[in-house]
């Protein structure tokens, strides 16, 4: 499975997906956002970092580069895309996944561990999850209070896609868990057909006992078996 | 082509939690301005640019708006002035 990991000037989690990906026997491969043409890749995933300092809106101009074309249809054609953190408000800026993230409510950069509630264990991200299961992911961000119009989030809610919450260890889906006044407590949400996932939380960063939590791995095992079931 | 001088403004929508301003709003309060119900915070964005006229010119600042300049899920924009300048040229 060959995988391209979009680097942005700013970006700096993209070493880290590089390194998920060859940890569950992907092919990564960088490619700069003022290349062009996405073919041979099986899997487009957009890092984490700063693109453009996050000038103006966290990735707004970042959406305006080259490659982006290409995410676009390479993503319009069903090619699975995963955005992270910068990643997510990429896909946002960019139209591939509704609303926005702003200012977090608490008006501070949260860097820590939050737990996720997986709401969906059959999409192509999280198959080796199960529904219900608590997931302990980092997450680094000043810009990550996912908002959105009232009915927009009706049909993300009835259509399930909802992909992860912020929640407590119990699980519950509570205003304490949420690290930013997200509504929802959402954490991560897919496009309408499903191959197109944005989340705050880092997984990338989660693939390591010695890091402080592997639970991360199960998302980029999941890419790997579907695409490989394909 | 005339030299034109456009200010756009871009705010959060209404209803839309601002934490920048509801942080301002705090300072200023326990600075003794009692008085401020409420403070949302924007952003003015001075355009120097060419145009045919300035029909031409707030048009093209309104399109630059939708393009880039503003997120129309969080904010609202507005191009509140356009000014001729005289072309040194």
């Amino acid at each position: 499975m060959k995988v391209a990991v979009i680097t942005f000037p700013g970006s700096n989690c993209d070493y880290d997906l590089y390194k998920a990906a060859q940890q569950v026997q992907a092919e990564p491969s960088f490619v700069w956002h003022r290349e062009r043409g996405l073919e041979g890749f099986d899997a487009v995933l957009l890092p984490g970092g700063f693109s453009y300092g996050d000038y103006l809106r966290a990735g707004a101009i970042a959406r305006m580069s080259p490659i982006m074309e290409d995410v676009v249809a390479f993503a319009d054609a069903g090619g699975p895309v995963l955005g992270i953190c910068n990643g997510f408000q990429i896909l946002c800026e960019a139209g591939l996944l509704p609303g926005a993230l702003v200012r977090n409510d608490t008006l501070r950069f949260e860097s820590r561990d939050v737990i996720l509630r997986v709401e969906r264990d059959d999409t192509l991200f999280t198959t080796a999850y199960e529904k219900g299961q608590l997931l302990r992911i980092p997450i680094a961000h000043g810009e990550g209070n996912y908002e959105v119009d009232e009915d927009t989030l009706e049909r993300l809610e009835s259509e399930g896609r909802v992909v992860f919450r912020y929640a407590d260890r119990n699980g519950a889906v509570t205003d304490e868990a949420n690290p930013n006044g997200s509504l929802g407590n959402i954490a991560g949400i897919t496009n309408e057909r499903g191959n197109v996932l944005g989340m705050m939380p880092h997984p990338e960063r989660a693939m390591e006992k010695l890091l402080g939590s592997t639970d991360g791995t199960g998302l980029f095992e999941s890419m790997v078996h579907a695409l490989s079931h394909a | 082509m005339s030299h034109y001088r456009v200010e756009v403004r871009v705010k959060p929508r209404p209803g839309l939690l601002d934490p920048q301003g509801k942080a301002i709003h705090h300072s200023l309060n326990s600075l003794g301005w009692d008085g401020v119900h409420d403070v949302r915070v924007g952003k003015a964005i001075y355009l120097d640019m060419e145009a045919e006229s300035e029909e031409a010119a707030t048009e093209a600042a309104e399109a630059m708006c939708r393009k880039l300049l503003s997120n129309p899920v969080t904010e609202d924009y507005e191009v509140s002035s356009v000014e001729s300048v005289a072309s040194a040229s």
